[in-house]
């Protein structure tokens, strides 16, 4: 064991590298939440997302037509959740996990001939002068333009529901869809667009996984992120920054469980792996006594019947 | 235009026809996709739900039924009682593998003990470690008011480590040389979960799948406690003024789905599977939500689904040997079939009309 080994620098921009798929998953389902819907659909979008940019990117030798593709793969998958709970008005959560067990065996079906390939890669981008500041450079300026993509995304979600009229009717929709169809606005549609929306977002942050983080396609590869990142809103209080800074949280902890892990220490490696799944049981135990910022009409159906 | 019209009740009819609707709807879009694939539509359709009835070979696949339907029915009849309620668990696939490792861990504690003992304690214990580990999403919703949906799944990944940890450490066989998993439970004579009647698939787990369906159907039909369940699920306001005590069902609910799916667990690892090893578990904690829906959350309904899912299961590894059929398109298939039948329960509670236009 010895813990010298473990690079400061290097494991604060893994950490940075580790949070953005949880980050984009997050700020997706933030505005489908915010919405007034529930999609537990998260982890199936990110996987076809995750397969889908692999497959694309490595057919076209660009990494971005693969994210775009990813995107729209994600908002695809989440269009069944659409049909199922907005024009079927169908139960949330089944038809949440109805997506993630078919997006799990459908992306596993379009990857079989993807195991083991190489993918494009996406390269760093680099500032002159900025990217060389010795310490911080390296931690903060020197990713994939997609990471930096992930934090424009929260900073424009934020100022977007914070300032703007759609932001306004979006979080009219999810507090009160009765009061907001009274008033003319078209509960269904607004929320179709936020389904759509935080479909496209998992399924950046899942092809993030298979194109930068690992990168390569393995069966099952999101391995529990799409979930993680359904507890990180809960965590954020449906909070754009704070999903930013529990993205951070958790991106830490996996890359300091992987570095333990490398480094050799006395704990068993499983011990090791459990952890970030354990940490997020403690943070939701510790944060859901406030419930108080939730959406008020979080997760209930929507008909107009007058 | 057509307009959606709410039933004042849901319609008897469309709930029984539903999941019959959902399975044709499922052969059809399942045969595109297979004609996609390359394979012959009919014959994979045909080989997926005739082969192992009436095939060839079905003197050999008809147990193999029972075998993966036991499992499948044991997990789905404890998920019902909860998701009547409106409690969520879906980590019954991390019970399902905690009942495995408390079971065979309480079976080769005796090794080689040979006393009729032994197999019984077993049981118990599985039944404890689903159990317990379903109480932990219990306690906290009961206590801290937690989302048992994340929490239970959240369990789910823990479990798998814990799965890895004790097939590598505690749980190895020590004259195994140094190969990853436990002794094997079939040749332990006092703790193997024997078919009861040689070469029928039937053994305890099988029993004790039809025992619980039984169990559900009077708990929810003749009992009191079966009653508050079904009344906080339809009319949770009611439930409220009825007295009905939320903390208490949440810990039956979640305790007793946990202990069914240990139970499932415990019986598969002592029996089909034999060992507990890194990739003991197969799904069937997910596909038992399938079931679950299936079968209307309804015991018996839930037997008829998990003997189709079992179907699907055999048949789609007969499809996956004879024509080349990748696995992963069994897993949509039987994904697809969930959607369906959500889709079509619009049926059940919805009248569908031809109307004028009018102002909104």
């Amino acid at each position: 064991m010895d813990l010298g080994e473990i690079n400061p620098v290097l494991l604060l921009a893994s950490l940075m590298v580790a949070a953005t798929p949880l980050l984009l998953a997050a700020i997706g389902e933030l505005v489908v939440e915010k919405a007034g819907v529930l999609n537990l659909g998260v982890e199936g979008m990110m996987i076809v997302g995750a397969i889908s940019g692999f497959a694309i990117s490595v057919e076209t030798g660009s990494p971005w037509l693969g994210f775009i593709a990813a995107a729209i793969g994600g908002a695809v998958l989440s269009l069944l959740f659409v049909l199922l709970t907005q024009v079927a008005l169908a139960n949330q959560v089944a038809s949440g996990l109805a997506l993630t067990l078919f997006g799990l065996g459908f992306s596993a079906l379009l990857g079989q001939s993807y195991v083991g390939v190489k993918p494009p890669s996406m390269g760093d981008i680099h500032i002159p002068v900025i990217s060389d500041i010795p310490v911080i450079g390296p931690i903060l300026f020197q990713h994939d333009p997609i990471l930096y993509v992930g934090i424009a995304l929260t900073a424009t979600v934020w100022a977007v529901l914070k300032y703007t009229r759609v932001g306004l009717i979006l979080r009219a929709v999810g507090e009160n869809h009765d009061a907001a169809h009274a008033l003319g606005y078209k509960v269904i549609k607004i929320r179709i667009m936020a389904i759509l929306f935080g479909g496209a977002c998992a399924g950046l942050g899942g092809a993030y996984i298979s194109l930068i983080r690992v990168p390569q396609w393995t069966e099952g590869m999101t391995a529990g992120v799409g979930w993680i990142a359904l507890a990180l809103v809960v965590f954020a209080s449906w909070k754009p920054w704070r999903a930013l800074l529990g993205a951070y949280l958790f991106g830490g902890i996996t890359v300091l469980q992987l570095n333990l892990q490398a480094a050799g220490v006395a704990i068993p490696v499983e011990y090791l792996a459990m952890s970030p799944y354990i940490i997020t049981i403690l943070v939701l135990v510790i944060l859901s006594a406030d419930k108080s910022s939730a959406p008020a009409s979080l997760g209930r159906i929507f008909h107009a019947s007058h | 235009m057509i307009v959606l019209e709410k039933r004042p009740q849901p319609s008897k009819a469309w709930s029984y026809a539903t999941p019959l609707v959902a399975v044709l709807a499922t052969m059809v879009c399942g045969g595109i996709l297979f004609a996609v694939l390359g394979k012959n539509p009919v014959q994979a359709i045909g080989t997926i739900f005739w082969e192992p009835l009436f095939g060839e070979f079905a003197f050999y696949y008809r147990p193999q039924l029972l075998v993966k339907g036991a499992p499948l029915v044991l997990i789905a009849i404890g998920l019902s009682l909860g998701f009547r309620a409106g409690i969520w668990n879906i980590g019954a696939e991390g019970q399902y593998i905690m009942g495995a490792i408390f079971g065979a861990a309480a079976g080769l504690a005796f090794y080689p003990l040979d006393a009729w003992y032994v197999f019984p304690i077993m049981v118990i214990a599985g039944a404890i470690g689903g159990c317990l580990w379903a109480m932990i999403p219990a306690f906290l919703k009961v206590r801290f008011g937690t989302n048992e949906i994340l929490v239970s799944l959240m369990l789910v990944y823990v479990a798998e480590q814990m799965l890895a940890s004790v097939s590598l450490g505690l749980l190895k066989n020590p004259e195994g040389f140094g190969f990853p998993g436990s002794r094997n439970l079939q040749s332990y004579e006092s703790a193997h979960n024997a078919e009861l009647i040689a070469g029928s698939g039937m053994h305890w787990g099988v029993v004790t799948a039809l025992i619980a369906v039984i169990f559900a159907y009077v708990l929810l039909n003749r009992h009191m406690l079966g009653f508050h369940i079904r009344l906080t699920g339809e009319a949770p306001r009611a439930a409220k003024f009825a007295g009905v005590n939320p903390a208490r069902l949440i810990l039956f609910c979640l305790g007793m789905s946990g202990a069914l799916a240990g139970l499932a667990g415990m019986f598969e690892v002592s029996g089909p599977s034999g060992v507990v090893s890194i990739d003991f578990n197969v799904g069937y904690g997910f596909t038992a939500i399938i079931v679950a829906f299936l079968g209307r959350l309804h015991p018996v309904g839930i037997l008829l689904a998990g003997g189709l899912m079992a179907l699907t299961y055999i048949g789609g590894e007969i499809a996956q040997s004879q024509l080349g059929l990748p696995a992963a398109a069994i897993q949509v298939f039987q994904g697809m079939l969930l959607f369906f039948l959500l889709a079509f329960d619009l049926l059940t509670n919805y009248r569908i009309r031809a109307a004028r236009r009018e102002v909104a």
